[in-house]
């Protein structure tokens, strides 16, 4: 019986080992090529981090580096030419700015019309969310084209507010916000304003900290969402290179005059996909705690 | 002071009605329950005088001021929720401390950072600390102020909402079912507790429960509802003897009151089964309702005109009483009979016993379920 039991979860592990190994492969590539050299990249050798062999690079020479500065190990150099190559903080930091002010704004707007529609009797109320749902199924690509022209109308393009603008309100974030408020018990509230809070109140004192754990999950999809678009910020930002975000960045890497160089290139993307790892493995931890945080019953 | 009188209140939801045109004048300090099955509006009157309810017509007073148009938070009154509505996600004493702050602190000094900067904070810091910590002492959970909600049992969460309630000192205290998510023990100890509570606070209480032994035992008055209607309002041992009504009388006691169908003849005297009750009802050549409730019936062994007699269908032994379900004899009706332990511990189930009333304790109800007196009691 037990040894069944065990061959019984013996399948069930291999099988996600499986999807695992499918789902981590590129991301086992994208490192490896970040560290190895040129030929060994194309020649498919030298296994997790090549050799690491101390080489002159060609292609950092015919950029205009001494040759001594061009001598180093493939990892460093893959590292250190990307950083040289294209501003990788700015565009780090471009990324963070539109990501962070997009969630920012989002949840000012979200939960204020979650909790109103979650929570408050008003004439309408029932319209106004078919409304938001009705909104969930516009994609954004089909209205990208008329969004452009009303930022190129008001002179936006090229500007932060571009970036930003078009995603503060999320019909997908006011719709689970208000699935979640319907979840906290109306006495709280009640209790709330017995207590002397305004109805804002109620929403930044009392409504958003239970909300934590669906903040967090929501906070991840628009966080990851934004952070990843290439779609439009590559419309709206035409020439500005100080406006690129992260995405928009590799692409500088994507061929040109001095041939493709795979190394940097990886090293750039990893440095970009870095912080949203770790950004995640930190509020996945904070995910546990904020479910055992509610002890409302 | 504390009077809260409600004028005329009627409340419908839509095309239901579920508040009647009711009037109940609370005195100050009075612990009033208002009592009724699920579904009769007792919590909605309450959160009409609460002000987290609007009253569809008629006044509410609070101290002799009409507050139909105040806000919940002006009206100065505290309530204490079925589930505690307590704050998850902040400490016992930062609960205990939100009703001050929020009345104490002006919106300055609510900032976060720069409010500390405001010359009067510390002041009122000061004094919600000793608020809060005479409240904790009084309700003996000073050792609970830096845990969360989440890790306090039934009966402390049940103190810490109590407590919030206090610490501001309202007029009057609002309860919709406190003890209802207690177990059993527990909710019978804080019976006794909610009322010396009362006793030492001094200040009106409204308290709602479906539960009529809460009600009988901590009231001052209780208002019996049902349907959205104010049936009776009156002391507790006032609605148990002398229910106005037949719904009154069948909601208040339990076990539940006995109904026998009787008649009254051409003089009025009233009769049941094959017993006279040798008294007259004010209403003459009807069908009546008479009412005895388990403890005015008794066991006996004898067999005559004033007993009578049916088998025991089911022994209920609560240790101090013993109550017999019992099929009267013509199959009309099941009765509960109490019977003291120490007479009647022999009698099992399926034994035929003989009954009898005691004198004086019937009640009498119209075909309309009103209550009509006897005219020579």
């Amino acid at each position: 019986m037990e040894a069944k039991q065990y061959i019984g979860e013996g399948w069930k592990h291999a099988i996600l080992i499986i999807g695992a190994i499918v789902v981590m492969l590129p991301f086992y590539m994208m490192v490896s090529m970040s560290l190895k050299s040129q030929q060994e990249i194309q020649s498919i050798s030298g296994g997790l981090i090549g050799a690491q062999e101390t080489q002159t690079f060609p292609v950092c020479v015919k950029t205009g580096y001494s040759e001594e500065t061009c001598t180093m190990k493939p990892y460093q150099y893959n590292y250190w030419f990307a950083f040289e190559k294209a501003p990788i903080p700015r565009y780090l930091m471009n990324g963070v700015i539109v990501t962070l002010s997009i969630f920012i704004i989002q949840v000012l707007v979200a939960l204020p019309c979650a909790y109103a529609l979650a929570k408050l009797r008003f004439y309408g109320r029932e319209f106004v969310f078919s409304m938001v749902l009705f909104c969930l199924l516009i994609p954004v690509h089909g209205i990208a084209l008329p969004l452009y022209v009303m930022l190129a109308q008001a002179g936006l393009v090229d500007t932060y507010s571009a970036l930003i603008l078009p995603w503060t309100i999320s019909v997908f974030g006011i719709f689970l916000m208000r699935q979640f408020f319907m979840t906290v018990p109306d006495e709280l509230i009640d209790a709330a304003r017995m207590d002397g809070m305004g109805e804002y109140a109620i929403v930044w004192k009392v409504m958003l900290p239970t909300a934590i754990p669906a903040l967090l999950a929501f906070a991840i999809f628009s966080v990851v969402a934004h952070w990843n678009d290439y779609f439009w910020p590559r419309m709206v930002i035409t020439g500005n290179r100080d406006l690129f975000t992260p995405p928009l960045g590799i692409r500088e890497f994507r061929g040109g005059i001095d041939s493709d160089e795979f190394g940097p290139m990886m090293a750039s993307i990893v440095t970009v996909t870095v912080p949203l790892i770790v950004a995640f493995i930190i509020a996945q931890k904070r995910f546990i705690e904020g479910i055992t945080l509610t002890g409302m019953k | 002071m504390g009077t809260i009188s409600l004028k005329n209140i009627s409340k419908s939801f839509g095309s239901t009605q579920v508040l009647n045109n009711l009037n109940v004048d609370i005195n100050d300090g009075e612990f009033l329950t208002l009592v009724g099955p699920s579904g009769c509006g007792k919590s909605t009157l309450l959160r009409i005088i609460a002000g987290l309810e609007q009253q569809t017509s008629g006044d509410v007073l609070i101290d002799n001021k009409n507050v139909n148009r105040v806000r919940a938070s002006e009206r100065d009154l505290a309530m204490v929720f079925q589930s505690y509505a307590l704050y998850p996600h902040l400490t016992v004493r930062k609960n205990l401390e939100t009703p001050l702050r929020l009345r104490d602190y002006n919106a300055f000094e609510r900032l976060p950072l720069i409010g500390n900067f405001s010359p009067s904070k510390k002041e009122k810091t000061e004094s919600i600390n000793q608020l809060v910590n005479k409240t904790s002492d009084t309700l003996k959970i000073s050792e609970l102020l830096d845990r969360k909600p989440g890790q306090l049992s039934g009966g402390q969460r049940q103190r810490v909402a109590l407590g919030r309630a206090m610490v501001r000192e309202p007029v009057a205290f609002l309860m919709d079912e406190p003890l209802s998510n207690l177990d059993a023990a527990l909710r019978v100890h804080m019976r006794s507790e909610l009322s010396e509570l009362h006793n030492s606070l001094k200040t009106t209480f409204v308290y709602v429960t479906h539960d009529q032994a809460e009600a009988l035992t901590m009231s001052s008055r209780m208002a019996v509802m049902i349907d959205g209607n104010l049936l009776q309002l009156d002391t507790p041992q006032e609605v148990y003897d002398n229910p106005s009504s037949l719904s009154v009388a069948q909601f208040v006691g339990s076990p539940k009151i006995n109904i026998f169908k009787g008649t009254s003849d051409s003089s009025g005297t009233v009769s049941f089964l094959n017993v006279n009750l040798k008294r007259k009802s004010s209403e003459s050549n009807t069908d009546l309702h008479i009412g005895i409730r388990p403890e005015h019936l008794e066991i006996t062994n004898e067999s005559n005109e004033n007993s009578f007699s049916g088998t025991v269908a089911y022994r209920e032994n609560l240790g101090s009483d013993i109550f017999f379900h019992v099929n009267i004899e013509d199959g009309s009706n099941k009765i509960i009979v109490r019977g003291l332990p120490q007479f009647t511990h022999q009698i099992s189930n399926g034994s035929s016993v003989n009954i009898k009333r005691v004198s004086d304790k019937a009640l009498l109800f119209n075909q309309a379920g009103m209550r009509v007196q006897f005219t020579n009691a």
